[in-house]
């Protein structure tokens, strides 16, 4: 019976995961063309909401080109790592409290990992030999680039996320997640508690994603399409799928490390059933998600790219003491309200 | 950076320090990039709504019918100067006024590259740029106008006719 919930749960956030990230892919098309007062695609279905499926359909029925002198394997291998990252990445997020169904007490998280927040980190940065692999094994220079590029970055920006995360989990005590949820209950989010922890993080968010202002794997201007400048049809989509997945992921632990998670502040006070107070936490989690994946998009179409130099500069030298000092005044305040 | 119509240069060492931490200056940038999204839309709805373009518009070069015969004299000039070689007019005697027409006139669209000269240089006015500028094709066939698509009346050229008076 477990087996089963734990194999339901899989399919329907497997599936509603996904077709965000579709939709995910045309909410930043048409936010894109609002921006540069155009309109976006609206022609399949009302106002475009069919684009993603059209968009899938050309994708599969597009040729498969592997350069001749290629690493076929490597080549192959690549986008389904990048895509494994971004999937395994969101079974540890927990999107709302335990809900009651047919008489069942369902946790609304597919797995609850005891190490949540190492697990991320380790997983998270696995996403990047995806990048590195494919650009090495396209044996095109711009992709071997796009690639450098990518494990450089990762790097530099991986060990200011880790920093970041250390005080979310001082103050809750622990690196499980539902912990931290719970530990943010009422106004304490970790968005207030911890400002400069929050700003660290979603940059290093933006760069692990590689979104603009970090897209520097991808940077068309100077690298044709960096990365998957080689890759065609479905192996293309996979990567695109992986950069919105990635993203999702992100934002979805943007809300749960700093923004409460699923928590509506003082929910219980409000009398309502237990089923539909979990519903409402469920939403709100979609919610907050759903309003980080804006600011991500908003950001790509204000901020030019950064310069290469200006990353490393801002990774190590900003980036790094600032979560380090962070660490020391969550610390500090600890000992202090103790 | 640019105040009344003079380039300003800015240093990073005049920034102040809300400048220098980025932060408020992100801020900024969303506003207006936001504020776009509410401003009119510039694009046009294609398929329902068309472009009319000006007389001044060069599309796809036609032959003037007029009084059912067009004014083509079959002199070769247009095939003559068409930087593509788009053109093929092959001649023949005619019992009309003008002695010659052309029994054979071809324009590959495929080849041309809409700039006009042929109707710059026909001594009839026979050939003129049109408004059409939708030229979609199957097959290469397809895309050799013959005479059967080429000609068009006189009185739905009027606005190019009379635009190359005015100005030429
Ligand atoms: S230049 Fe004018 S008259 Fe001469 S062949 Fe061409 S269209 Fe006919
Ligand atoms: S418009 Fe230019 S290219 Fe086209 S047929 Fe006339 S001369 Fe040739």
């Amino acid at each position: 019976m477990d087996i089963l919930i734990v194999l339901i749960k899989i399919a329907v956030v497997l599936v509603t995961f996904l077709t965000t990230v579709a939709y995910v892919v045309l909410l930043e098309r048409r936010l894109a063309a609002g921006i540069q007062n155009r309109i976006g695609p609206n022609r399949v279905g009302w106002q475009g909401v069919l684009q993603p499926l059209a968009d899938v359909v050309k994708l599969v029925m597009k040729e498969d080109i592997v350069p001749a002198q290629a690493n076929r394997f490597i080549h192959d291998l690549a986008p389904m790592i990048s895509i494994f990252a971004a999937l395994v990445t969101f079974a540890v997020v927990p999107f709302g409290n335990t809900i009651e169904l047919f008489g069942q007490q369902i946790k609304l998280q597919i797995a609850s990992v005891n190490i949540g927040v190492l697990y991320i980190l380790a997983f998270a940065s696995l996403g990047v030999y995806g990048l590195t692999l494919s650009g090495w094994s396209s044996n095109n220079k711009y992709s071997l680039l796009g690639g450098l590029r990518s494990s450089a970055q990762m790097i530099s920006y991986e060990l200011s996320m880790g920093l970041s995360i250390i005080g979310v989990v001082m103050i809750a005590g622990s690196v499980e997640l539902d912990k931290i949820v719970l530990a943010q209950s009422g106004w304490k989010w970790n968005l207030i508690l911890q400002p400069i922890g929050f700003i660290t993080f979603v940059v290093a968010a933006f760069a692990e994603t590689n979104r603009t202002p970090f897209d520097l794997p991808e940077a068309e201007q100077e690298l044709v399409a960096g990365y998957h400048t080689e890759y065609t049809g479905l192996k293309f989509g996979l990567f695109y799928l992986s950069e919105y997945a990635n993203m999702l992921t992100s934002s979805a632990l943007t809300t749960t490390l700093f923004l409460g998670g699923w928590q509506i502040p003082y929910a219980e006070n409000f009398g309502l059933p237990a089923f539909w107070l979990s519903v409402f936490q469920v939403l709100s989690f979609c919610m907050k998600t759903l309003l980080v994946i804006v600011f991500f998009i908003i950001i790509r179409w204000t901020i030019p790219r950064f310069r290469y130099d200006q990353l490393m500069n801002l990774g190590w030298k900003v980036m790094l003491p600032l979560s380090v000092l962070n660490i020391l005044l969550t610390g500090l305040v600890m000992l202090l309200i103790n | 950076m640019k105040s009344n119509g003079q380039l300003k240069i800015i240093h990073k060492k005049d920034l102040n320090f809300w400048q220098k931490i980025y932060l408020t200056e992100i801020l900024k940038g969303i506003k207006l990039t936001l504020a776009q999204v509410f401003r009119p839309k510039f694009t046009r709805q294609y398929p329902e709504e068309r472009w009319n373009p000006p007389a001044s518009f060069r599309g796809r070069p036609v032959l003037v019918e007029q009084n059912d015969v067009e004014r083509c004299v079959a002199c070769g000039l247009c095939a003559r100067v068409c930087p593509a070689l788009a053109i093929e007019v092959q001649a023949s005697e005619s019992e009309y006024w003008k002695e010659r027409y052309p029994v054979k006139f071809e324009i590959n669209m495929l080849r041309c590259i809409f700039c006009g000269f042929c109707e710059e240089v026909c001594p009839e006015e026979a050939i003129v740029m049109s408004q059409e500028y939708e030229l979609t094709f199957h097959s290469q066939e397809e895309a050799i106008f013959g005479k059967d698509k080429l000609l068009v009346p006189v009185e739905k050229l009027k606005d190019r006719l009379e635009f190359l008076r005015k100005y030429r």
